[in-house]
């Protein structure tokens, strides 16, 4: 067994783009379930937005402005008002389109309608209708839009950085990833340390309770469905830069239930959740997968338990065994606190 | 109620380590320290005299209302739960708002503070047509409410609860919460007010307890002096008696009459006749979503109306109302 590409494994989960990504959707989901009691089930569609944001700005709809109105916007130019299409405009409008007919209602609408609306938007992206394939390239998605990002990189394209964990590209983009995560992590403390963050518990504890002392909960709602929302699209943006490609089937319904595993494995409702919460499970996730996979391939787990292909699945059965014992002997998470779980009860 | 005796129970409910209670359970009552510039101008006493005056009956006149409902109706399908003519509640006096189950007090409740839209009728608060506002709004023009289930905000503590109830917060707003210099100030003064509330509720000892750990009377005062912070000119009270302990009934009380004294007025839904007795002023009747009777507290027990609605119409004794008292 190669113990060495273990470990290595288990670091890339730790502290990698894909802990990046979903520490960041948690963090968005934290402040849609943890502090408003929203119970979002299609954050992945706010990934996909920030990431569909993206690459449609630089890949198709920049270009076609500038064939159709003569205009001449370089790639770079194109590059940044994705981010802000991305960041901004997408999330906005999917938390409109799930928000404003819900957030008036009971809490189970929004959640039915948001694992609608991320679905819908996944299978209409990977149409293979002409009229839409040309805006998003259907199941193949879109490439050619992290250029400019990574022409940023100061680091050599060649040459392998932190142990060997990470190429000069995936160096530049964890650290990007690193500080935006902190950045978005501070917001969230400022935000729930605030009267601000105090109406959204308060909204989250009883709605009319809030209403009754003057707070109007429907626009309170509202700001955190986008605010978590532009958190989910930053992550998913990284994940688009990332593989260097936005793919409808990057955005399924499992990537919403990781962000939420990685949200309850931390403890909804407290600030470094997320972040510790994905790290862990990705790290976990990593090294149960390298673990076994060299395990087979060295015969230490013979043939008959499991073979390499079956590897990936063992992987997901093990996760859910480990959700089932978190459920039952720690449901508050790692930072959660029991006796303020257990005061919903009385 | 024996003196002694209820000032030990309460000693036991409110505080553990049975330290000497701050005073006489009469000194509840003081409420200066929510006291605005707004409610130094209403004089109570002139207020409960002024009802001497108002004819006892249903839809009655008062001298200053500050709380006009006009034709309010509500159908839930084909059931009329409200369909009320004409009522107007008198500042700076405790209402009380009774009626037998199913009478449709706490609908129409719902409908005063604008928890419920009704079909058809006017309402106007302290000047303001409220038919078109939102029910959040209601705590901008001075009125609170309270919930017959109290709602403490389990997994907040109680001063954040507290702090919660103040209005016109600057940090409420998203782009200034993350600047904490922008609200900070704000922030003491507000501390301080929920501080001097607590104290005066007995509350203090529970400060930065989860408001989930409290016991049901608790509660009650908690959501009390939280409705407080609101600064209100009004306070509607959906059976504040409900579930709590004997003894912090009085408690609860002094705590009632002492807003009313600090000049606000009080609307409050009942079934315990011991408290309508006892403190309110003026009474309103409903039965089968009419008012069907108004007058002060001790009349109403024998009118004929009440009588038919709380025992039917065949029987031949007055309403006892104060057996206890």
């Amino acid at each position: 067994m190669d113990w060495g590409s273990i470990i290595e494994s288990l670091f890339r989960g730790l502290i990698g783009e894909s802990f990046i990504v979903f520490a960041l959707a948690a963090i968005g989901l934290n402040l849609h379930f943890g502090y408003t009691g929203l119970l979002n089930f299609g954050q992945a569609v706010f990934m996909a937005a920030g990431a569909y944001g993206l690459a449609m700005m630089v890949a198709t709809i920049g270009p076609a402005a500038n064939r159709n109105f003569g205009w001449d916007l370089s790639e770079s130019t194109l590059f940044w008002a994705g981010i802000f299409v991305g960041v901004i405009v997408f999330p906005v409008i999917f938390a409109f389109v799930m928000g404003i007919p819900t957030l008036r209602l009971r809490a189970d609408y929004l959640a039915i309608v948001t694992i609608a609306v991320a679905e819908i938007f996944r299978i209409v992206v990977r149409s293979p209708q002409p009229g839409i394939k040309k805006w998003t390239n259907s199941s193949d998605g879109l490439t050619g839009f992290s250029g400019t990002f990574y022409d940023m990189s100061p680091f050599g394209t060649q040459d392998r950085y932190l142990f060997n964990l990470f190429t000069g590209n995936q160096m530049f983009l964890v650290i990007v990833g690193w500080v935006v995560l902190a950045f978005a992590a501070a917001v969230c403390w400022l935000l729930i340390r605030s009267p601000w963050g105090r109406v959204l518990k308060a909204i989250r504890e009883d709605e009319d309770a809030a209403r009754s002392l003057g707070k109007n909960a429907y626009s309170y709602k509202m700001q955190a469905l986008i605010l978590g929302g532009i958190f989910g699209a930053v992550g998913g943006m990284i994940r688009a830069i990332g593989f260097s490609v936005a793919q409808p089937d990057n955005f399924i319904t499992d990537v919403t239930f990781f962000v939420w595993v990685a949200l309850i494995l931390g403890g909804a409702g407290k600030v470094l959740a997320p972040i510790v919460g994905a790290s862990l499970l990705y790290g976990l996730l990593n090294f149960s997968d390298t673990f076994l996979r060299e395990g087979v391939s060295a015969d230490v787990i013979p043939d008959s338990i499991m073979t390499g292909t079956q590897v990936g699945q063992v992987r997901f059965m093990l996760m859910g065994l480990g959700l089932a014992l978190l459920a039952a002997f720690r449901p508050q998470g790692i930072f959660g606190n029991k006796e303020e779980m257990a005061l919903d009860d009385r | 109620m024996t003196g002694n005796n209820f000032e030990d129970q309460l000693k036991d409910e409110l505080i553990p380590d049975a330290g000497p209670i701050a005073g006489p359970p009469g000194d509840s009552s003081d409420m200066s320290v929510v006291t605005s510039e707004k409610l130094a101008l209403v004089d109570s006493e002139a207020a409960r005299a002024a009802l001497a005056d108002v004819p006892w009956e249903p839809g009655a006149k008062k001298p200053d209302p500050i709380l006009v409902a006009d034709n309010v109706v509500r159908r839930f399908g084909g059931l009329t739960a409200v369909d009320a003519e004409h009522v107007e509640v008198q500042r700076g006096v405790i209402t009380a708002l009774i009626g037998p189950n199913g009478a449709g007090k706490t609908t129409f409740f719902n409908l005063l503070t604008n928890f419920d839209t009704p079909d058809e009728g006017t309402r106007v608060f302290d000047g303001h047509n409220i038919d078109n506002v939102p029910a959040h709004k209601i705590a901008n023009y001075g009125m609170v409410r309270t919930f017959q289930l109290t709602k403490a905000l389990s997994k907040m503590t109680v001063i954040e609860n507290m702090k919660l109830g103040a209005t016109g917060q600057k940090g409420e707003t998203l782009w200034r919460s993350v600047l904490p210099f922008m609200w900070k100030s704000q922030e003491k003064e507000i501390e301080a007010r929920a501080d001097a509330l607590l104290e005066r509720f007995k509350l203090s000892h529970m400060r930065d307890e989860f408001a989930g750990t409290m016991s049901g009377g608790q509660r009650k005062l908690l959501e009390m002096a939280r409705a407080l912070m609101v600064e209100p000119t009004m306070v509607m009270l959906d059976e504040p008696m409900a579930g709590v302990n004997p003894a912090l009934t009085q408690s609860l009380l002094g705590h009632v009459t002492g807003l009313r004294d600090a000049g606000m007025t009080v609307l409050f839904v009942e079934h315990d006749m011991d408290m309508v007795q006892e403190i309110s002023d003026w009474v309103i009747v409903m039965a089968e979503g009419r008012i069907i009777a108004e007058g002060p507290p001790a009349t109403i027990g024998q009118n004929q109306a009440v009588v038919d609605a709380y025992l039917g119409s065949h029987h031949d004794s007055a309403l006892d109302l104060d057996v206890e008292l």
